[in-house]
């Protein structure tokens, strides 16, 4: 894979980082995850960064144990899908027990490192 | 519309043969396909090949004219990937190509070469079916996205592991007389619950194995096989294609697949029927849970109910609608590019009385496939009945 950026999804990442995530929100009020140019909901074409709720809720999750290689080192781990209001969003859920992880456990974004490749990797912290 | 006949099909053994190359799996399919059909491969007018991680198993890319090549066909030749619904969408472009009176016999079917990854390759390789910056980024594998489905079906439904097992148990033992099967091995409920975990709350033995195979079948229209006085008593009369967003996360539905229930719909209404006209099925159970959401999906079981549809007996070989007779993915084997055409190869053996199970069935005249891609963004579902 080469080493450049990922135009709109590392911009989203740093913004994560820097503690001001947003979505992308068309005209219709549809809210979706960059890179994106289009709603994919209604085909708006003026879609507008809007502030994302700061907490979520786990909606569903995984703990995985048979990894991809690129997350040799870090299984097993615990994956959710944690729903933000307008837009869902797929983490791996840090700084808790992963037996303790339940559906509706409230949570907020992170960036967070693989411990296999030092890759930036979304997070979901319990708050 | 015009139906269209499966004028013949050929599966290679499903398993573990590392060694083996795609072009010789769909060679040795080919050839089977052709002496059952009967038909002459220089009457061949379009080869469609399913295909899903070729560059990344075989580093191999352009497969249509190669598989052409391989099968002695010379006709123009086109790969479709549509992740594990590759098949799938190679037979329903076969299917079209016929009917709109464009060719009258088709090559179509497809391979896959898995093994030779290893676990970890072929598992890296299943995974770029998700949405890579959302998902496999996040450290989602295959059998986690079908976790996170099975964990809210269970949210939504209820429902629990021991279901599961059910499902996973009674597609072991039809894959049992399959000699094409790659497990042919009978397994206990407590099997399935006592094996390692792979993405809770799936383990070993809800998930489909690695596998490497290749399957082949050639349709010709209705004219062409009067005019050659082909045995071809089974026809595909029905077929539908749904989509959805290619992650779960921007899902309507976390456990359900509504791509399916739009394939499905289409092809029933397709095909003049409906769900509870199908007397037999092979449906994509990549893992245990996916048996679950596509019995759903197909309006074969009530929404919440498909659960149970193994354990209480309505889906094994002698019950009132028996779903993979041959196996399904989950013991028969999943080479991915391959499944769609196994299952169609798969069902009109079962309809026209030669597979190893079609004593279960031996009355049936409709059967359903359902072949699903991703977490089911692509899905799609053929009609076949017995017309002759």
């Amino acid at each position: 894979m080469s080493d450049a950026r990922d135009a709109g999804y590392d911009d989203w990442l740093e913004a994560v980082e820097e503690g001001e995530p947003y979505y992308l929100e068309c005209p219709e009020g549809h809210g979706s995850l960059p890179p994106r140019r289009v709603c994919p909901d209604c085909g708006a074409t003026d879609l507008e960064e809007t502030p994302l709720p700061a907490a979520g809720e786990i909606a569903t999750f995984t703990i995985t144990h048979v990894p991809t290689p690129s997350f040799a080192d870090d299984a097993p781990y615990v994956v959710g899908v944690a729903d933000f209001g307008p837009v869902r969003i797929t983490g791996q859920v840090v700084g808790v027990d992963p037996t303790a992880v339940e559906t509706g456990t409230a949570v907020e974004l992170e960036v967070a490192t693989s411990e296999t490749t030092g890759d930036r990797v979304l997070a979901l912290r319990p708050r | 519309m015009s139906d269209v006949r499966v004028a013949g099909v050929g599966l290679t053994e499903f398993g573990s043969s590392p060694e083996r190359t795609g072009r010789d799996l769909f060679a040795e399919a080919s050839i089977e396909a052709f002496e059952d059909a009967g038909v002459p491969r220089e009457d061949v007018e379009a080869l469609f090949y399913g295909n899903f991680m070729g560059e990344l198993a075989e580093h191999q890319g352009h497969q249509g004219p190669l598989m052409a090549e391989a099968a002695g066909v010379h006709a123009p030749a086109t790969r479709l990937e549509s992740a594990c619904a590759s098949g799938g969408v190679a037979v329903r472009e076969a299917v079209s190509r016929i009917r709109n009176g464009e060719h009258d016999v088709v090559l179509v079917g497809g391979a896959e070469r898995m093994t030779n990854l290893g676990t970890g390759g072929a598992t890296e390789a299943l995974a770029i079916a998700a949405d890579d910056l959302w998902e496999v980024r996040a450290g989602v594998t295959f059998p986690g996205a079908y976790a996170l489905m099975a964990q809210a079906y269970f949210e939504e439904f209820g429902g629990e592991r021991e279901d599961l097992a059910h499902v996973a148990v009674k597609n072991h033992e039809n894959a049992v007389p399959n000699e094409k099967a790659q497990y042919r091995r009978a397994i206990e409920v407590d099997d399935v619950l006592e094996a390692p975990m792979v993405s809770a709350p799936l383990g070993l033995y809800d998930a489909c194995p690695i596998s490497d195979g290749a399957a082949a079948v050639v349709l010709t229209s209705e004219a062409y096989a009067a005019e050659h006085d082909l045995e071809a008593p089974v026809a595909i009369t029905g077929s539908g294609q749904g989509g959805d967003r290619i992650a779960l996360q921007d899902r309507t539905h976390l456990s359900q697949s509504p791509a399916a229930r739009e394939a499905g719909a289409e092809a029933y209404a397709d095909a003049g029927i409906s769900a509870a006209d199908v007397e037999v099925a092979e449906v994509h159970d990549c893992f245990t849970i996916a048996e679950v959401l596509a019995l759903e999906a197909l309006d074969l079981a009530p929404v919440g109910e498909g659960i149970t549809a193994a354990r209480d007996g309505l889906t094994t070989a002698d019950g009132d609608l028996p779903v993979n007779l041959s196996g399904g993915l989950k013991a028969k084997g999943h080479p991915v590019g391959a499944t769609g055409a196994a299952q169609v190869a798969e069902l009109t053996a079962l309809l026209r009385g030669d597979h190893p199970n079609s004593d279960h069935v031996d009355d049936a005249t409709v059967g359903l496939t359902h072949n699903a891609g991703g977490t089911v963004a692509s899905a799609v579902v053929h009609v076949l009945e017995v017309v002759a």
